[in-house]
């Protein structure tokens, strides 16, 4: 659904992402792991348009959509999360996400429609709070939700855009165990109608649900893979995973 | 109980204003007017620092062209028609917005309030340094405008209580679209713009358009509170475009609170009253002449404890259980 081709990000002579492909597809969860400063965020920023792209090319269902903004990606079907929660504190849940709805069917210039009546985009907001597990706390100010709620939430305001391309910049960090369950299983629930870019640490989680695993080292693919052959790829476990998994 | 209250209330005010000048002398009358004035220039700051979150230091320009516009457009023989002419005032105001905004909202936070600054400064030149307004002096409007359809006059704003008609409706109109526009999507998106623009993009919204959009719309109402002005004071000079008009409405809304429209009502009124007390010889005897320090040390004192303006002291008393 989204491929990503030789793409390349410099900060000034640092190239903190270098010629990375990959490939997203419909009903796949595709990891990628690596030690911190790899470039996997910046691989998520470079998706999603919210850095431009130094060189290479994405496509989306094979449309050239390098040099699209990033809100112009976003409606198209392109949703992303932060791995440092980035939600409306200050709104109630429920707006958090009839906001992010909104996005699809923006029409300013309707003032005389008042938004905390506009159905379309409170339905689908439901919609997405009720498949995170948070329609219980709709009401609730987002600020003052847990840590793990928030986690929650910064998934649902992705839902809420209603996107086909999912790219989740850790979505577990700082999840407790129970949490991190609930989690995945939404991942998988989420498999059959998105392509998912998952971002991650916890490596138990990504090899449970993963499809699919890229591995960078300092902002290259060093390989990419089913799971159960990036545990015995004798570079990754040199690079990354280490004694324990080997 | 409390809620349709306070819904209704700025009904009531309404109201109560609309009767205010059958019992106030004429000095109590230019005061009001006054306020009322600045309440819509605040008003029209309100919706870009306090709903958009972002801080203009130059807002003053889109008063002071349409305060021009409206003395520049008046004949010198007759009174213009308030037909063309209140529109014209605030196409104008809009119209310098729309440059200004287009260019000024490319740069963000500190760069953003000096961008906006410099754009006033260098209105405030082009009347202050040309002879297009009069130079530093200003002009006068000799003969202020009249309001008449089907050849029935319905306004004759020569009659300060027409004048004060005219701002109290200019006031309401304000207000109400203001408000309607803080509850549509427009709106919602402007507030989720001021607490978080990166995740606005994030999820779709074009925020550049959004936060023109907003700048071109508090430029236009600014530009109805130049023309009412003109129209009040009969005269206009380059300082209502100066910085230190930017400065005192940008304290007016801090003053009553970011955020909420009546903050900006609440926060004219109170700067103007606290100006006009420093002011006042026969109130504060000698401190008079030296009125800026005493609202200055004022203003300081209430931000310092009112950190949410004067329309946060409920607020916070409501919010403790």
């Amino acid at each position: 659904m989204m491929q990503a081709t030789q793409l390349t990000r410099r900060f000034g002579g640092l190239a903190a992402v270098n010629a990375v492909s990959l490939e997203l597809q419909l009903g796949e969860v595709h990891a990628v792991i690596g030690t911190n400063g790899a470039g996997k965020s910046t691989l998520i920023n470079l998706l999603s348009g919210e850095l431009p792209l130094s060189s290479g090319q994405v496509r989306l269902d094979g449309e050239d959509i390098t040099g699209w903004s990033q809100p112009r990606r976003a409606r198209a079907g392109v949703g992303r999360s932060y791995q440092r929660t980035t939600i409306f504190d200050s709104f109630s849940v429920r707006e958090n996400c009839r906001l992010s709805a909104q996005a699809a069917l923006q029409q300013p210039w309707h003032l005389w429609q008042s938004a905390q009546r506009c159905t379309r985009s409170l339905a689908v907001a439901d919609e997405a709070l009720h498949a995170a597990g948070l329609a219980d706390d709709a009401q609730r100010i987002a600020g003052t939700l847990s840590h793990g709620q928030k986690r929650q939430l910064e998934i649902a305001m992705c839902l809420a855009t209603r996107p086909r391309v999912l790219l989740l910049d850790e979505p577990l960090a700082g999840m407790g165990a129970e949490e991190t369950g609930r989690m995945l299983a939404l991942l998988q629930s989420l498999k059959a109608g998105h392509a998912i870019l998952l971002v991650e640490h916890d490596m138990d989680a990504v090899f449970r649900v993963a499809d699919r695993i890229t591995v960078m080292v300092n902002g290259e693919v060093i390989a990419s893979d089913v799971p159960q052959r990036i545990r015995e790829h004798p570079e990754v476990i040199v690079a990354y995973l280490g004694e324990a998994h080997a | 109980m409390l809620a349709p209250l306070s819904r209704a209330l700025p009904l009531l005010v309404l109201l109560a204003l609309a009767a205010l000048p059958a019992m106030l002398s004429p000095y109590l009358m230019d005061l009001t007017v006054k306020i009322l004035v600045s309440a819509i220039f605040a008003l029209s700051l309100q919706l870009l620092v306090g709903t958009t979150g972002l801080v203009s230091l130059g807002h003053a320009a889109f008063l002071g062209i349409g305060a021009y516009v409206t003395v520049l457009g008046s004949p010198q023989g007759e009174g213009a028609s308030l037909w063309w002419l209140l529109p014209a005032a605030v196409a104008g105001a809009a119209a310098y917005a729309l440059f200004v905004g287009a260019l000024s909202l490319r740069t963000r936070g500190v760069y953003f309030i000096m961008v906006t600054l410099a754009f006033a400064q260098m209105a405030y030149f082009v009347f202050h340094d040309t002879k297009l307004g009069g130079g530093s002096d200003g002009i006068y409007l000799y003969v202020r405008p009249t309001l008449a359809l089907g050849g029935v006059q319905l306004l004759d704003l020569e009659n300060k209580r027409h004048v004060y008609a005219l701002v109290l409706a200019s006031l309401a109109f304000t207000w109400g679209l203001l408000a309607l526009l803080l509850r549509s999507r427009f709106g919602h998106a402007l507030q989720g713009i001021r607490v978080n623009e990166a995740r606005m993009r994030a999820v779709g919204f074009r925020t550049y358009g959004y936060k023109l959009a907003a700048f071109v719309i508090a430029g236009a109402l600014a530009g109805l509170a130049g023309c009412l002005l003109a129209i009040q004071d009969g005269v206009v000079n380059p300082e209502l475009l100066s910085w230190h008009e930017s400065g005192a409405v940008l304290l007016m809304i801090i003053l009553g609170g970011l955020g909420p429209l009546r903050g900006a009502v609440v926060g004219a009124l109170a700067f103007t009253l606290l100006k006009e007390l420093f002011a006042s010889e026969g109130l504060v005897g000698p401190l008079a002449a030296h009125w800026q320090m005493t609202l200055g040390f004022t203003i300081i004192a209430f931000v310092a404890l009112l950190p949410r303006g004067l329309v946060g002291i409920r607020w916070r008393k409501a919010a403790t259980p």
